[in-house]
């Protein structure tokens, strides 16, 4: 019965939804810096999912086109946040984020 | 066939996400990153978004994961971590309620909407219903209706490396090296000596 009814447009959203949950869990549970930075990359694409998925809805090119630009923000944000992290391991190889809290001066 | 490519590349994409946040050993995060990346790309193609779909796979999984590993391993971080402790009482419990509420919240959403998700008719066809490439509606709206945000990015980008070169930087701070600049010729004069010296010791040696 599944096969035959088809895709609907919502069972991508709804996967979105799903790895954006999973993603956002990911960030409070963890504390290791690094798999953090991969779940907030999980929740990026969930977003790109859904923005994809509503530009095919409503036939309208410009949700791909703000895909274009997370893609650019998530590397940017990759870029700094990887150099921020490594800056701070280098001294501390056992930081977590909960050690972190020390930056505030 | 629609479904059977969604059903697949959904359940890639759910246990390589589940793996990322369940995996013990960041390496195997990193790896299962890719999964879910590569599955989402699927995902892209199944929808007529086929540049997306490659920009996706080159982008998050040629560069982003692949810095991901350089910095585990140049860190050396790659040991397991302990997930049993837990560093505020009942964070862990608030987290996967709030993770199952966020959820939960849109697919109720859907499912009150008769899972129409948009006030418009749902079209299933092409984006570029017109013919048009999707690579070149990309490019237009880019040019066009996006322009200013497209001129900000690269702004943002160059912003992004003068930042990484700064926190890369060994050595002084940048306000040292101004105070600094002035007592340059010191260490040339040491570089010089040392260019005397050494081959005295070779003669000695």
């Amino acid at each position: 019965m599944l096969l035959a009814a088809g895709v609907e447009p919502s069972w991508y959203l709804v996967l979105g939804s799903a790895l954006f949950a999973i993603g956002a869990t990911g960030l409070l549970v963890r504390r290791n810096p690094l798999v953090m930075f991969m779940c907030v990359e999980l929740m990026l694409n969930a977003v790109t999912l859904t923005f994809v998925t509503f530009s095919r809805m409503l036939d309208d090119i410009g949700g791909q086109a703000v895909v274009v630009f997370v893609l650019v923000v998530a590397a940017a944000e990759v870029v700094v946040g990887l150099g921020i992290i490594v800056a701070i391991m280098r001294r501390r190889p056992d930081a977590t984020a909960d050690d972190l809290a020390l930056l505030k001066g | 066939m629609e479904t059977f490519v969604f059903l697949v590349a959904a359940a890639i994409c759910l246990a390589g996400a589940l793996g990322v946040v369940l995996s013990k050993n960041p390496v195997h995060s990193a790896l299962s990153l890719v999964g879910t990346l590569f599955g989402v790309a699927v995902l892209f193609v199944a929808q007529n978004a086929d540049f997306l779909a490659a920009v996706q796979v080159i982008v998050y999984a040629g560069a982003i994961v692949v810095l991901f590993l350089f910095v585990i391993m140049l860190l050396g971080v790659d040991r397991a971590e302990d997930l049993s402790v837990d560093p505020l009482v009942g964070q862990r419990a608030a987290a996967v309620v709030a993770g199952v509420a966020i959820f939960a919240l849109p697919v109720a959403a859907f499912a009150t909407t008769g899972w129409e998700a948009t006030g418009a008719v749902a079209n299933l066809g092409s984006v570029t219903g017109s013919g048009v490439p999707d690579v070149e509606g990309i490019g237009r709206v880019l040019f066009t209706r996006y322009i200013f945000a497209l001129e900000i990015t690269s702004i943002l980008l160059a912003i992004a490396v003068v930042g990484a070169v700064m926190l890369a930087k060994k050595g002084p701070q940048p306000a040292d090296m101004i105070v600094d600049l002035p007592e340059q010729p010191t260490p040339t004069d040491d570089l010089g000596d040392a260019d005397v010296a050494a081959p005295s010791e070779e003669g000695t040696a």
